[in-house]
């Protein structure tokens, strides 16, 4: 049971990270609505564990924690979701060029939709640099990969987004047919 | 021709994970290879895009007061509480019997009810400007826009200062209305987190320097120069008293 001090300490240090975990649970879940239970979850088993953190960086620490958390909440509700390896081969794709890309990204909702379907691996190490601004090291350990694989980890994941923003827009294409 | 750095270094340097001597490397390279030079500006495209895109999504203030709620309450004495059970009415009785002394006899405690009253209602207004649309009047990141926008607006017009190189850049500043008084909220950045300073003379309404965390949010006030400032967040308390070591000393 923690104390006191502790509670003040969990608010002081762990809950000011709430956004980052609503923001990694909403893109690992792709849905607000599931982003806020996870994520309560979340913090409530990180409250639980909190005697077990001493020191250190405490945003890794949750996101570590909301990250467990989102994938047994896949495994449970989307298994067919966690296949998908990162080192899988991606050609380029062919109408990529700077000023396409520029153009695509002005668009909230296509980049949006670009980003939701890339699978889960790769959504997580783009949101925790691009969005998170999170440090190789962070990743590694939010992740619990090798820090020398997360540099290859973003080039596929981000490869994969400019392929998924510059091609044609699966929803308009299917108005067309 | 595809070069194999585009696919690996090229992605540390963006990041800026390189060691210099890697850094340095890696820029000799860049004025030889077409191949990387156009890989790099693609990618900071899409670096940008992603960086300026609002793609961020923030928790909704319901959760954060939903969590604060299912915390399981931490008693303070919680682990004595087997063994001396017994002396539990004494000591309620007694601090009882010291509140009432301490209304009587100390009136500051009606100060730190007047203070409690205005940090919440501070966290209150920073909670209203979290809503969509109602950061900023005046959006802008140059003090010399934000600063003379509430000339006329205010008996006083608060000190405006970008601290963008300190950490906080300016988001930009509105009018908001706290615990009925019309005071300046100048708008800051803290990574993700925002940061309201409210500002309005300390003679209109004296809040003590001081701090405390109220629903999740943290606050701290001081004085300068016959004005009162009170900064609200999200982002930790150190990060709070950072900005409030910026103004004291700016």
């Amino acid at each position: 049971m923690l104390g006191r001090e502790d509670r003040i300490r969990f608010e002081q240090s762990v809950l000011p990270h709430l956004d980052a975990a609503f923001n990694l649970a909403r893109w690992l879940l792709r849905n607000r609505g599931d982003a806020e239970d996870v994520a309560q979850e979340a913090l409530l088993r990180a409250y639980q564990f909190f005697g077990t953190y001493r020191a250190g960086d405490a945003r890794a620490w949750l996101l570590q924690i909301v990250r467990n958390c989102c994938y047994t909440w896949l495994k449970k509700n989307h298994p067919s979701e966690n296949s998908v390896e990162l080192d899988e081969e991606v050609m380029p794709g062919e109408r990529e060029t700077p000023e396409s890309l520029a153009i695509a990204g002005n668009d909230r909702e296509r980049l949006t939709r670009a980003l939701d379907q890339l699978p889960a691996p790769f959504r997580e190490v783009l949101v925790l640099r691009e969005l998170e601004g999170c440090s190789y090291k962070e990743i590694a350990a939010i992740t619990s990969r090798p820090i020398g694989s997360v540099m290859s980890a973003l080039a596929r994941a981000r490869q994969r987004l400019r392929k998924a923003l510059t091609q044609p827009d699966t929803k308009e294409a299917r108005h067309e047919v | 021709m595809k070069c194999e750095l585009s696919e690996t270094l090229l992605h540390g340097y963006v990041d800026g994970e390189l060691d210099a001597a890697g850094a340095v490397h890696f820029e000799r390279h860049l004025e030889s290879c077409a191949e990387c030079a156009g890989a790099l500006a693609r990618e900071q495209i899409l670096r940008q895009t992603l960086q300026s895109s609002s793609l961020y999504e923030r928790a909704p203030h319901s959760l954060r007061q939903r969590i604060l709620s299912s915390l399981p309450a931490a008693p303070e004495s919680q682990r004595t509480a087997g063994s001396f059970s017994w002396l539990w009415p004494a000591v309620a009785a007694a601090s009882l019997l010291f509140s009432i002394l301490s209304w009587q006899f100390f009136p500051g405690s009606g100060r730190q009810a007047q203070q409690a009253t205005l940090a919440s209602a501070i966290v209150d207004a920073h909670l209203r400007s979290l809503q969509p649309g109602h950061l900023t009047d005046v959006a802008s990141t140059d003090q010399h826009t934000v600063k003379p926008w509430f000339d006329g607006k205010l008996e006083v017009v608060p000190p405006v200062q970008d601290f963008a190189n300190e950490g906080f850049p300016l988001i930009g500043g509105r009018l908001d209305i706290v615990d009925g008084r019309t005071v300046a909220a100048l708008v800051y950045a803290r990574r993700k987190h925002i940061v309201n300073v409210f500002v309005w003379r300390a003679q209109d309404g004296n809040l003590p320097s001081g701090s405390g965390t109220e629903q999740g949010y943290h606050w701290s006030s001081w004085q300068r120069e016959g004005l009162t400032f009170c900064g609200v967040t999200d982002a930790s308390p150190a990060d709070l008293d950072e900005l409030k070591q910026l103004f004291l000393q700016h």
